[in-house]
This record gives C-alpha cells, sequence and structure tokens, in this order.
C-alpha cells in the first residue's frame, strides 16, 4: 500500500433548501481509486469544480468520504482519533499566501504547528531553522510575514508544513496568485524537498508548465479520474485534454502547430530543450 | 483622454511609522477603448495604482482625472464613477454575499435604480457571458468551487454595463478553458462595445495575447509603458523586478543562438509559428 491510498471513494456535500429541511446531495467525488507510491511527486488536474480541493481535504483528513476507504499511510482517516497523526503525516498547503499565515513573526509561524503538538523547546527552534533554510527563508526569519511578497509568504507555509516532519505534502494550486519569479522559486522549493528528503508531494495547479515535472498525473473531472499517466503521456493527448477544459504547456501547443503545419519533429515535446533539439 | 494620472503619489499609513511609498509621482494617460496590461511582482504597488481609477483611492498626492473632470473635486458624484469604471478586485469571491448566484449579480445594477426583473436581466446576461452554469444559480455563492466563485464576481461587474472595466489578477486560479473564456470574453466587450480593458496579470503569457499596451509597475514607478513586443524586449531586464518574457519568447533567443533566424520579439504562439516556419522554409530544410 502506498503512502495515500483510496478505494471506491465518494463525497457528497449536503446542501439544505431555503425551508431549511430539504436535503441535496451535491455529488463532489464519485468512485475514485487511486494509490500513491511514497516519494513521489504527483500532479492532479482537473477544471473547476471537478472535485480536485475535495480530494485534497481527504488527505489530511479535513473531509472523510461518505462512500469508500482512505488510508493515509496505512491509517484509515474515518477513525476521529487518529485524525491529529494523520494531520501530521500530510501537510497542507492553500492557495491564498495572506491566510494562511497566523504568527507576527515567521519563525514563529513556522514553530507555531511542532509547538501545538508538544515538541520540545529545543526541537522546535532545531526545525524552525532547518525548515527555513530549506525554503531558502532563513535570512527573513525575524521579519514580519505582511513584509514579505506572495512568493516568499508560501514558502514560509511550506517551511511550516516541513516543521512537522510530515511523509506527504499536499498543494492545492499554491502558485495561483504568485507573480513568475514567486511562482519558480515555490516550485523549485517543492521539488527540493521531494528529491532531498524523499517527501512526497501533490501538487494541484492550473499551470500547465508545472506539471512537466511531475512523475505521475492525475486528471479529474465532474468527481472521477478520467486520465493518469506521466506528463508525457497526458500532454501527448491534446485534443482529449481540450475535452476536459485543460490544455498543454505552450512549448507542447507550439510544437504541435508546426507539426500539424508539416514540421518533422517528434510528438509530445514537454521541454523548450527538446523543442529547439528537434527543430535545430 | 478617458482616464489620467497627473504626478500621483500614494503613501499607506501616512504620518505613523508604517509609512509605505506605494506609488511614487506616477504620470498616465489612457485613451477610450484601450487593452492594457498591467505586470508586476507582488508588492510592486499594482493594487493601489488601479483603485485610483475609480476613486477608492484618494492620492496622497497629485491629481486623478476622468473624462477631463478631476474625480475629487468638491462636487464630482464618486458613486455615479464607480459604475462606470468597474472594478473586479483581486479577491473577489471575498465580496460575495447574497443567498443565492442570481440575486448576488443582479445587486449592483439594482442599486443603479433599474427594477427586479431588470436587473435579473443583466444578471442573467452577465452570468452566460462569463460561462456559468444556470443550474447553479440557485445555489449560495460559498458552496462553489474557487473558480466558480470568481466568474460570478466578475459577472456581478459586467451586469453595471461599465465604461472602463479593471480587473485585478481575475484569472488566478481559472481553469485553462475558463481562463480563456474569460478573456475571451473581455477580448469580445473591448472589441465589440469598445469598453476600456485594464487587466492586472501574474500571466506573461496572457497579456502578451491580449493587450495592445503592457505597463510595468516596480517600487510604485512605471518603468515600462509600451507595446507588449517593446516592453518584453527588456526580458532581462524584467527578471531582475520578478517578471519574466512569455515562455515563447524565450524559444525564439535558443532558436537565434542556434542560428536559426527567427523573430525574437514574438510573444505568442501564432507569431512563433510564422516566424519559425519562414525561417525554416528560408533555409530549405525539414520541410
Ligand atoms: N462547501 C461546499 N458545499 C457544497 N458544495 C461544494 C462545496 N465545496 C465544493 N462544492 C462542490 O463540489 C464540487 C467540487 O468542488 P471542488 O472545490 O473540489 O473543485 P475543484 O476541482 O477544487 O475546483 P477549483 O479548480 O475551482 O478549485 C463542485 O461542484 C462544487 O460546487
Ligand atoms: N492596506 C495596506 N496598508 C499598508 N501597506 C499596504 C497596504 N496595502 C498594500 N500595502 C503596501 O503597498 C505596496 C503596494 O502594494 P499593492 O498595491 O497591494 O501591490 P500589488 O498589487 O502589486 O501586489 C506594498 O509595499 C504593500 O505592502
Ligand atoms: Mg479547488
Ligand atoms: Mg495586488
Amino acid at each position: 500500500m502506498g503512502i495515500i491510498k483510496a478505494v471506491k471513494l465518494c463525497f457528497d456535500y449536503m446542501k439544505y433548501g431555503e425551508d431549511d429541511s430539504k436535503i441535496e446531495k451535491v455529488r463532489a467525488i464519485d468512485d475514485v481509486t487511486l494509490d500513491i507510491k511514497k516519494g513521489d511527486f504527483i500532479a492532479i488536474l482537473g477544471h473547476n469544480g471537478s472535485g480536485k480541493s475535495t480530494l485534497a481535504k481527504h488527505m489530511n483528513a479535513l473531509l472523510v468520504p461518505t462512500e469508500g476507504t482512505m488510508w493515509v499511510d496505512e491509517i484509515d482517516t474515518s477513525g476521529e482519533e487518529e485524525i491529529w497523526k494523520i494531520r501530521q503525516k500530510a501537510g497542507m498547503v492553500f492557495q491564498n499566501p495572506d491566510n494562511q499565515i497566523i504568527g507576527t513573526v515567521v519563525e514563529e509561524d513556522v514553530g507555531f504547528g511542532p509547538e501545538n503538538i508538544g515538541v520540545p523547546t529545543d526541537e522546535i527552534w532545531s526545525r524552525v531553522d532547518d525548515s527555513l533554510s530549506r525554503v531558502g527563508m532563513l535570512k527573513h526569519r525575524k521579519k514580519s510575514p505582511n513584509r514579505l511578497s506572495g512568493g516568499q509568504k508560501q514558502r514560509v507555509a511550506i517551511a511550516g508544513v516541513i516543521a512537522m516532519r510530515p511523509e506527504c505534502i499536499v498543494m492545492d494550486e499554491p502558485t495561483a496568485m504568485l507573480d513568475p519569479t514567486g511562482r519558480k522559486d515555490v516550485l523549485r522549493t517543492v521539488h527540493e524537498l521531494n528529491e532531498k528528503l524523499g517527501i512526497t508531494v501533490i501538487l494541484i495547479t492550473h499551470y500547465m508548465e508545472e506539471v512537466i515535472g511531475a512523475d505521475h498525473v492525475f486528471v479529474m473531472d465532474s468527481g472521477h479520474i478520467v486520465m493518469q499517466g506521466t506528463p508525457r503521456e497526458i500532454f501527448t493527448e491534446v485534443d482529449k485534454l481540450k475535452k476536459y477544459r485543460l490544455d498543454v504547456p505552450q512549448v507542447t501547443e507550439l510544437a504541435y502547430e508546426l507539426r500539424k503545419s508539416g514540421i518533422d519533429i517528434p510528438a509530445g515535446i514537454l521541454t523548450r530543450e527538446e523543442l529547439v533539439e528537434a527543430l535545430v | 483622454m478617458q482616464l489620467e494620472l497627473k504626478n500621483v503619489s500614494y503613501t499607506y499609513g501616512k504620518g505613523t511609522v508604517f509609512e509605505v511609498n506605494a506609488l511614487s509621482n506616477i504620470d498616465l494617460a489612457i485613451e477610450e477603448g484601450q487593452f492594457i496590461g498591467i505586470i508586476g511582482h507582488t508588492g510592486s504597488g499594482k493594487s493601489t495604482l488601479i483603485q485610483h481609477f475609480n476613486a477608492l483611492m484618494e492620492p496622497t498626492e497629485g491629481k486623478v482625472l476622468f473624462e477631463g473632470e478631476d474625480i475629487w473635486g468638491e462636487k464630482y458624484d464618486r458613486r455615479a464613477l464607480r459604475s462606470k469604471v468597474g472594478l473586479v478586485f483581486q479577491y473577489p469571491e471575498h465580496q460575495l454575499f447574497e443567498t443565492d448566484v442570481l440575486t448576488d449579480v443582479a445587486f449592483g445594477p439594482k442599486n443603479q435604480g433599474l427594477s427586479k426583473e431588470e436587473a435579473e436581466a443583466r444578471a442573467r446576461e452577465a452570468l452566460v457571458q462569463v460561462g456559468f452554469p444556470e443550474k447553479f444559480y440557485g445555489h449560495s455563492p460559498f458552496e462553489l468551487s474557487g473558480g466558480q466563485k470568481r466568474r460570478v464576481a466578475i459577472a456581478g461587474v459586467l451586469a453595471m454595463n461599465p465604461k472602463v472595466l479593471i480587473l485585478d489578477e481575475p484569472t488566478a486560479g481559472l481553469d485553462p478553458k475558463g481562463r480563456d473564456e474569460i478573456l475571451d470574453q473581455i477580448s469580445y466587450l473591448h472589441d465589440q462595445r469598445g469598453i476600456t480593458i485594464i487587466l492586472v496579470s501574474h500571466s506573461m503569457e496572457d497579456v502578451a495575447r491580449y493587450a495592445d499596451r503592457l505597463i510595468v509597475v516596480n517600487d510604485g514607478r512605471i518603468p515600462y509603458d509600451g507595446t507588449p513586443r517593446e516592453v518584453f524586449a527588456h526580458y532581462k531586464e524584467l527578471e531582475k523586478i520578478g517578471l519574466a518574457a512569455p515562455q515563447i519568447t524565450y524559444i525564439m533567443h535558443d532558436l537565434a543562438a542556434k542560428g536559426l533566424p527567427v523573430d525574437v520579439q514574438a510573444t505568442t504562439i501564432e507569431e512563433a509559428k510564422k516566424s519559425i516556419l519562414e525561417a525554416l522554409a528560408g533555409k530549405g530544410a525539414k520541410r
């Protein structure tokens, strides 16, 4: 069993009618089965409302399945007693850099999680040092978070998660509100954590370019997983992706267009280097 | 001139120890019907700048003119200005508050004095324009996914039929199709109704594709102002201030460095494709 495993997972949001009684169900996850290998870098794509965030929230027991089962490191998330253990194993980073930082000083914010679970003081400080240096934010440790750029705030949020020594980090559109440099920095940071510490990464994104370095990609549509494979396998299916309201990276699109015009280059080009190599 | 900023400066927390100079001596003139992209790193001053366009913020120094009139003049009707210059906020979903989607979008036009029926008709039209599914019209705005909320918020401003539409990072969090749909729709409104569009974006690809003028904000000043081709020609300088060129531009530079005579200022897929095909045909290779 992998670090995150779901079998026939379904989830319904309940909607209450105007008279406060009639209950309507919105099925947000519908029969999802997946098994994520420890240490993998996973990307999840899907249109707005396809169920990505709902699925992500199952990965650290913010939500529990209506039907089916979700395991995080072999712990069934539906057992209430284990909830804190699960949240320690799978940390979440959200989209908006402005509302996930609580501390008034960067280092305080990062130490907040470990302190909450009773880590001894010395150990907290060494974790804070280590986490901040991993995300390249050590020199900002004494700053007030509201003096940081969006990308820096996201890296502080990531440091806060790493300070919990998680197995896995689930990121729900962490770069959606960042400028190009912030996006690059955050992405580089998570790739390093994945490579150096072996932390499993689950990245939800609407930027197709950010998926290229992933080991495995899942595509969601109306609560189902409708495609999965390596980035190259996924991005070769241009027409299918567009049907699911998605796209391919610009490089891939340009290569696809050139091929359609009769230029002899291979299908499924993903990077600048590959395209340049193929053309000259 | 539709909108003018004359020597505008803005300082947050003026007179306190927390003073931040967010804008410094900005001079800017915007003509009716332009499609303007505004780019800049987080904290550069973009949101502060655009809130000066519809009198949500009063400059600490300098003047703002709309159609030649000083919008901070004593008798100026700033409420009327705000329905002519519509602003979709950076996190517009925070502004949703009504019990259902349709009522929320109809709120603006109703406030402008339209009847309930007229306001709802406007709301429906706007919701269609942003591609919001009809089956959710009766849902609470709080029970929608992130991208669905964004569409509702944009529809709320569109429903007021503004002359100038300002959007602060409207596509953050939208799926690729949704991003295209909304930008295509904005571009359609621009072409058909001649609405002035001011689009703040972190996507260099999107501004390259849609804007005819790009304004770069850095440290509360405007270091570059020109067509996307002109501005992105400074990509090395842009990288130093948290920005970049569109991905396409980098490919073109790589190809040129390898000796393929392509247009290094191409910023969109169409431009790049055309230029690469021509360069390859010229070399008589790979065809
Ligand atoms: N709190 C809620 N109450 C009721 N329905 C909800 C709630 N949150 C989400 N939904 C519904 O569940 C479905 C899946 O939503 P979810 O937020 O998981 O989508 P998503 O893939 O994360 O979308 P996005 O890309 O816009 O963030 C949608 O139909 C949405 O309207
Ligand atoms: N409400 C506020 N109080 C104090 N300073 C602020 C406030 N809003 C923004 N600032 C500061 O003003 C500068 C410009 O911010 P902003 O206009 O939000 O930039 P952008 O929209 O480009 O990210 C930044 O230094 C920011 O920290
Ligand atoms: Mg989501
Ligand atoms: Mg802003």
